[in-house]
């Protein structure tokens, strides 16, 4: 449908004038300007990391265990394979999934916060209880559950995830429809004839867009812990080469190979850590209530 | 008399990027004790930031007084220290906003609030604090003072609050007392005993009150010497009846021609033969309720009201906040659910029609919003605005763009402006805009609700204009409303005074004008702002 397609449009997320003000407000904070750096080499590793580990990720290259430091730069793991070459390629699923699964819970965030936002009544409250309902039960157990029937696969992943971290998107949704519907744009909008989903599409959801990116950037971050918690516990697709995969191999001989542990973990960390000083930046200089000029 | 506070060259500097370097430059004023000074200008003068820079309540850094004095006996209030400024506030200079709901804290009690202040800065005992607050809710005219004590902000209506707020300023006897337009949001008739009240409480006590104002009949009505800001400067000064009626500043002039006149509309002639109804409203009923799981209050909007507009004509609605004549306006337009009563255009009830059903109808009656910055989607061009309504309705988009640029021009906008966004428009051009998206649609019917209400006076003349202008080209028939009543004997043909939900009076401009017969009309009649003095102007022009 051609509203949703130019929904998607980028001039509907800055006007051409607030693109200078945006820059300017996120550079001003230096942990967003931070992150964003080390958010532009986690992409560029995705984006490289072929080149710079050619082959499979399961590929076995020497001895096993070997410490960091020797011919292979983080080492090898309990089956000689390198660290440095698992770490590269779990980038790769780690951010499709992340991205992946922020998508879909996005996707649904908005669609039922929006119908809850927008008509209220009887749709809100069950649409709204739905929504509590998932959020009482706790996140990770879900996903777990969800893999669990669904057989674990990057897709299953991508599916319970997305699942999961969709409420905190509805409600900010919802609440911004709330707000947004009583303005006299939208009543004027009514007035010319326009249909709900043009109404929707074309006007109420353009303009929460910029909380939308800045909250979820930060679901990308707990997508990514989510995903290698799952990988840790086993649930994770065996055949593809993860950050939670190489902690999980690597845990039975933390004490002896500490480097196999160590090195995924403090990507990880820098990979959330770098996503959400990003976020936050984000969220300040795209949201008009918390910028300071 | 002595001169309470004496403001020498201030001169407030503004951030980098702002529209002027200085907010306001090179600004001189006397305040004197039992006098009150009118500071008038439109809105981005300057003059609630001047007001702001006596007390120190600028938001430093960015904005600060960067230059001149302001003696407060001997104290230079821009130099005092924080701890000197702290012991001022309050004591010896008070503030009034213009919005006392927002001033108020809405979680205290108003004698909790007022008894702060006391607290504070006396050293009275509890009980004494209690007799003292009693009798400032007394002098404010506030029914029931022992009981309003234990009032919240919002079991007030907006007139009390700003009573109360007064109140609370005057605690500590203050020299000084700053009014920011203090009664802009209210109602005419609570404006006028809200001005009259300051007026009394001041030469009682012999307090020197600056206020802030954009409308020269409150000036008319309030002030003893007028102070003229434009973009910062100081244009022209002095007693009131000097400036009132014999301004020496074009801008001052300017200023007050535009002030909408109470005077009697021109005689139109009554259509021999009886036009034809376009746009009915029977026994049109409508209830805000909370619908609370327990019972709820609700509020009756539109209790009963028929109103008829005629072809060609121009029909106001006049009335105070909460009398129901915006509710009407949504309701005939459908924007609104209505709980029972027909609404019959051209003879063809609209109330039970479902969306789907009123489509058609829609772009025969249009609607221009009361507020310029919240009735324009901030993410669309001025052009996808005003076309998108033809757009709707099936018009091809490079023509309805063309004609979208035609509207531009025909509402006295550059075509080069469909490129901008709403944002980059002052509230008089995107009112404009909001004018050219109804007409895009080639309607019969315009309802304006409230359309002139946000805009400065000098502004309001213009849009009134183009109405006015448009009307007459394109032979509409224009439902308006407003509170203002000078401004409806100014554009309508016909008048319904409204009031708690009912049409209490309709008869023609000239009518009520002359005859008011129900005594709410008589009231409003007399709360118009400087209506006095207007009709000493007129006198004079008659003679």
């Amino acid at each position: 449908m051609k509203v949703f397609a130019s929904f998607f449009k980028k001039k509907f997320f800055f006007k051409k004038k607030n693109q200078k003000t945006f820059i300017r407000c996120f550079a001003r904070n230096r942990a967003a300007v931070l992150g964003a750096s080390i958010l532009a080499v986690v992409l560029l590793t995705v984006i490289l990391g072929p080149l710079l580990y050619p082959g499979s990720a399961f590929k076995l290259v020497g001895k096993p265990l070997l410490p960091p430091g020797g011919a292979f730069l983080l080492g090898t793991d309990t089956l000689g394979r390198d660290v440095a070459a698992e770490i590269v390629h779990g980038t790769r699923t780690s951010m499709l999934i992340g991205v992946s699964a922020t998508a879909l819970a996005v996707l649904i965030g908005a669609l039922v916060g929006g119908f809850a936002g927008y008509y209220r009544g009887w749709t809100e409250l069950v649409l709204m209880r739905i929504t509590e309902f998932f959020q009482t039960i706790p996140a990770f157990v879900l996903a777990i559950l969800v893999v669990a029937i669904l057989q674990p696969s990057v897709g299953s992943e991508i599916l319970a995830i997305g699942l999961v971290s969709w409420p905190g998107i509805a409600r900010l949704v919802r609440s911004e429809f709330v707000s947004l519907g009583g303005r006299e744009f939208v009543l004027a909008c009514t007035g010319l004839g326009a249909s709900d989903t043009r109404v929707i599409f074309r006007h109420l959801l353009p303009n929460c867009a910029s909380s939308i990116i800045a909250v979820g950037s930060l679901l990308v971050a707990s997508s990514i812990l989510i995903e290698s918690g799952l990988a840790f516990l086993g649930l994770g697709d065996p055949n593809v080469m993860s950050w939670g995969l190489l902690i999980s191999a690597g845990r039975a001989v933390l004490r002896s190979a500490w480097w196999i542990c160590t090195f995924p973990g403090i990507a990880i960390l820098l990979t959330v850590l770098a996503i959400n000083l990003a976020g936050d930046g984000l969220n300040e200089a795209l949201n008009p209530r918390l910028r300071t000029a | 008399m002595s001169v309470v506070l004496d403001i020498q060259n201030l001169q407030i500097a503004l951030p980098k990027g702002a529209d002027r370097p200085y907010a306001v430059d090179n600004l001189s004023l006397q305040l004197r004790a039992g006098e009150v000074t009118c500071l008038i200008g439109e809105s981005g003068s300057g003059k609630s930031l001047a007001a702001r820079a006596i007390l120190g309540l600028l938001p430093a850094p960015r904005v600060r007084a960067s230059g001149g004095r302001m003696l407060f006996g001997d104290i230079d209030l821009r130099a005092a220290s924080p701890e000197t400024m702290r012991a001022i506030r309050g004591a010896g200079i008070a503030m009034i906003f213009q919005e006392p709901m927002t001033a108020l804290n809405p979680l205290h009690t108003i004698g909790r609030q007022i008894d702060e202040v006391l607290r504070l800065h006396t050293r009275l005992s509890r009980a004494e604090r209690r007799t003292r607050i009693i009798e400032l809710l007394a002098d404010v005219h506030l029914p029931d003072p022992a009981r309003l004590l234990h009032a919240y902000p919002h079991q007030m209506s907006g007139g009390q609050r700003q009573r109360a707020m007064i109140a609370m300023a005057l605690a500590l006897s203050p020299k000084l007392l700053i009014a920011d337009e203090p009664t802009t949001a209210l109602d005419v008739t609570t404006q006028a005993q809200i001005i009259h009240l300051i007026r009394t409480l001041q030469r009682e006590r012999g307090t020197a009150v600056l206020f802030i104002t954009h409308d020269f009949g409150v000036v008319a009505d309030i002030a003893d010497t007028v102070a003229v800001l434009q973009r910062g400067t100081l244009v022209e000064s002095g007693p009131r009846d000097a400036v009132l009626n014999h301004p020496q500043h074009p801008y001052t002039k300017a200023l007050i021609a535009a002030v909408p006149r109470l005077i009697p509309p021109a005689a139109r002639p009554e259509p021999a033969t009886r036009v034809p109804t376009i746009l009915e409203s029977r026994k049109l009923r409508k209830t805000y309720g909370a619908r609370a799981l327990f019972g709820g209050r609700t509020t009756t909007a539109l209790d009963g009201v028929d109103i008829a507009l005629r072809t060609g004509e121009t029909l106001g609605l006049v009335g105070e906040s909460g009398s129901g004549k915006s509710t009407l306006a949504r309701a005939v337009t459908r924007l609104l659910a209505t709980d029972s009563g027909e609404i019959l255009f051209n003879g063809h009830d609209l109330a039970p029609l479902t969306r789907r059903q009123l489509r058609p109808y829609r772009k025969r009656i249009q609607m221009v919003f009361q507020d310029p910055f919240a009735s324009l989607d901030p993410r669309q061009t001025v052009l996808e605005v005003i076309a998108e309504g033809p757009i709707i309705h099936g018009t091809p988009r490079a023509q309805a763009h063309a004609e979208a640029r035609t509207l531009l021009g025909l509402v006295g906008l550059d075509a080069s402006a469909g490129d901008r966004y709403p944002h980059e428009f002052s509230g008089g051009q995107r009112q404009r805009i909001g004018i050219a998206r109804a007409l895009a649609m080639q309607p019969e019917v315009i309802v304006a609700d409230e359309p002139v209400s946000a805009l400065d006076v000098s502004v309001q003349a213009q849009v009134l204009a183009l109405f006015a202008d448009i009307k007459a080209r394109l032979q509409l028939s224009m439902i308006f409303v407003t509170h203002d009543l000078r401004v409806a004997l100014q554009v309508c043909d016909r008048i319904a005074v409204m009031r708690a939900g009912r049409v209490v009076e309709l008869a023609t401009a000239q009518q009520v004008f002359a005859a008011p017969q129900h005594p709410y009309t008589k009231d409003l009649l007399a709360a118009v702002p400087g209506a006095a003095w207007q009709q000493a102007m007129l006198e004079r022009t008659d003679a």
